[in-house]
């Protein structure tokens, strides 16, 4: 994006109305999520910076929304109830869709576009519909307010995600591997485990993780599907912020924030070793 | 001949090789279906299922013959158009299966039902089913009608009798008929009255919202991914954090903190305030309002744009625009002639995504919307667990789904399903 040193006025004010305005854009972007990590501290019960908090006086800021967080045993319900949801849902959700994406990638296989098209299906359809199917169907075979029911809700939902992911590391799948393997004498059963594994396993953890943040983020199925007893983090701040809005709020905001960080590191850890295994340099 | 060498070789064990190679072919076709059979049934009855009995309950109607088992049959063979009320047959079989319905507490079921078609039906419905509980045919004085009719002065009148008959089968349109804010008349379909008209209204507003929130998508990302695309891969990575961080951070996060930037007594109103560009009892309100909606929803679509265009961009070779500036053109043409119509591809993906994804929101209009600025998925949300009137509920959900369809569709003639990427 270096400005060539022939470049008239023109093109030079262009250029950098043209960075500022990406700049404002950027700022759009990401200023959500910086505004709530300051505001989490307030030692007063607002969504705003207080005066001593803009004058920066430790008076002004407490961690009083991190404690009443920890200490309140709602939402420590609700974190429990995101994780038992979110992991047995993406272990349901992985298992299938790998093994799906191990078939889809067969060369000759018959009707793929359509079969990719309803296995996908599920994330493309709004949310709210097949929020209101889910609660039509599960009311009548007795799922609705279990856990279960919310469970096998997710694992639909978050399945696309894995099949997509672990069909993308395929494509880029070297077949001659496996055919050396079995050439030299593997059976197709060790060639899996000792070839195939190995090579896709960043895409199944990545497809995993995109299963999890699914169903960990999901509010409108569980709104519809669970009782009471499976009310989740997302749950618990949505309802939070249609009734009582109170700074816990941003509290665990800013804990999710940190969680998707982290997140977004162990996603760019796969990518380069997903691409290091395939013998790709990055970029 | 070689053709002839190839149809007679045979394998270690004796086999033609042909058929060997055909039957290796078949049994790998086989084991494939069986990897995708497990998955394809878990979707089937965990989500294709329940869409479809969504689809069946959007035009399902099957309680008013369960629940008035002997008057639907004679009720069908009352001329509707004949000026008179139904015979003393129909009165009777109405008495006797109300009775029952009454006992069994399920008549005031069948008149919620037929309230959405006749405001007033619930409660006559209700009155008549208690009325009917001390009612004794051996003691009956008069007529089975004349019995009705004491009870209610609305069983006199020949549209109640049209009404219940019309709804009578086991399938109705007129939940369909109401998501298009129609009615059955005697004639057919008509159009409710200008007043209540709401779903039509709805859906305009919807589809032009998402048009509105796709637009600004597309003018925000699309300087972002050519941003992107045209920097140092170390920088563009750097900044590309900025893109995805929101992308991953939960949808309540940032709905919470527009909350926070947005209100009344929010940080934009204040900073706007202390800088005195508005005084203090002139604050803006930009929530709770449709451009609350459209500022949370911009904010959180974006990254559905900007990464589709960021990888659309980068494969544009950039020896494209250097040989268009070689040859005279100046930085604008060449963007105008040549880059710009090497991303059209991007926009048009990004923006069906887009497109698609506003269409069906929920979360943010129902927590930033206000009453302006909620979709018709906040509507699907209320008749299902405010309204309780499933059949409205699922007739716009099929609707809903009926135009995200089509843009899937659409989408994958333009980019393809199996195109489709993540991060």
């Amino acid at each position: 994006m270096a400005l060539p040193l022939h470049a008239t006025t023109a093109e030079r004010v262009w250029h950098y109305t043209f960075l500022s305005i990406c700049t404002v854009i950027f700022i759009f972007l990401i200023i959500p999520i910086l505004v709530v990590i300051p505001l989490s501290f307030n030692a007063q019960p607002y969504f705003t910076f207080t005066p001593e908090m803009l004058s920066l006086d430790p008076a002004g800021y407490s961690t009083r929304w991190y404690e009443s967080f920890f200490n309140d045993s709602n939402w420590q319900k609700a974190v429990k109830n995101s994780i038992i949801i979110a992991i047995f849902s993406t272990i349901i959700s992985t298992f299938l869709g790998t093994l799906a994406a191990l078939g889809l990638s067969q060369k000759d296989f018959p009707l793929k576009t359509t079969i990719m098209g309803i296995l996908i299906s599920p994330m493309v359809v709004p949310l709210i519909i097949s929020a209101a199917g889910m609660f039509f169907f599960y009311a009548r075979v007795n799922l609705l307010g279990t856990h279960l029911g919310v469970i096998l809700a997710h694992a639909a939902l978050a399945t696309p995600f894995v099949v997509i992911t672990v069909t993308a590391t395929l494509t880029g799948f070297d077949h001659s591997l496996t055919r050396a393997a079995a050439n030299l004498g593997s059976s197709p059963t060790n060639t899996f485990f000792r070839i195939t594994v190995p090579l896709i396993t960043p895409g199944v953890i990545s497809g995993a993780l995109f299963a999890f943040i699914t169903s960990f983020d999901e509010v409108i199925v569980v709104l519809f599907v669970g009782s009471v007893h499976q009310r989740t983090i997302p749950w618990a701040m949505f309802s939070g912020i249609r009734e009582e809005i109170s700074p816990t709020i941003l509290a665990v905001a800013t804990l999710l924030i940190c969680f998707s960080i982290v997140l977004l590191i162990m996603l760019e850890i796969l990518r380069r070793r997903n691409e290091r295994l395939r013998g790709l340099s990055p970029n | 001949m070689a053709q002839d060498n190839t149809a007679t070789l045979k394998t270690a064990d004796g086999t033609l090789l042909k058929l060997s190679l055909e039957r290796s072919l078949r049994r790998r076709k086989r084991n494939a279906l069986l990897l995708v059979a497990p998955l394809f049934l878990f979707i089937l009855i965990t989500f294709l299922l329940p869409i479809f009995d969504m689809l069946i309950r959007s035009v399902d109607n099957k309680i008013t013959a369960e629940i008035l088992p002997t008057t639907v049959p004679l009720l069908a063979k009352w001329d509707a158009r004949s000026g008179k009320l139904p015979d003393e047959l129909v009165f009777k079989a109405f008495i006797t299966d109300a009775q029952i319905a009454s006992k069994a507490k399920t008549i005031n079921r069948l008149g919620k039902r037929l309230n959405y078609e006749k405001s007033g039906t619930s409660s006559l419905f209700r009155k008549t089913g208690r009325k009917l509980k001390k009612f004794k045919a051996n003691k009956l004085t008069g007529t089975y009608q004349e019995a009705l009719l004491k009870i209610d002065k609305k069983w006199g009148k020949i549209a109640t009798w049209q009404m219940i008959q019309r709804e009578s089968g086991r399938y109705t349109s007129s939940y369909f008929l109401s998501a298009i804010d129609m009615k059955k008349g005697i004639d057919g379909a008509e159009w409710k009255d200008e007043d209540s008209q709401i779903y039509i209204n709805l859906f305009k507003r919807t589809l032009w919202l998402s048009f509105l929130i796709t637009l600004l998508t597309i003018l925000l990302g699309y300087p972002i991914a050519y941003l992107l695309a045209s920097l140092k891969t170390k920088t563009s990575n750097l900044l590309m954090i900025l893109v995805l961080l929101p992308f991953w951070t939960s949808l309540l996060v940032r709905t919470s903190s527009w909350i926070a930037l947005l209100q009344k007594e929010g940080i934009i109103n204040d900073v706007l305030v202390s800088i005195g560009i508005i005084s203090d009892n002139a604050r803006l309100s930009m929530i709770h309002n449709q451009t609350g909606t459209i500022i949370a929803m911009t904010h959180i679509l974006l990254p559905f744009m900007i990464l589709p265009l960021f990888s659309v961009m980068k494969t544009i070779d950039p020896s494209y625009i250097r040989a268009a500036r070689s040859m005279g053109a100046t930085s604008f043409t060449a963007f105008r002639r040549i880059y710009f119509p090497n991303t059209v591809a991007g926009i048009g993906a990004g923006g069906i995504l887009v497109f698609i994804l506003s269409i069906g929101y929920y979360i943010t209009p129902a927590l930033v919307g206000g009453t302006q600025g909620t979709l018709i998925s906040n509507f699907i949300a209320y008749h299902i667990s405010e309204s309780l009137n499933w059949g409205l509920a699922a007739s716009l959900g099929t609707l809903l789904l009926l135009l995200v369809l089509a843009l899937y569709i659409l989408y994958d003639k333009i980019v393809g399903i199996d195109n489709m990427k993540l991060g």
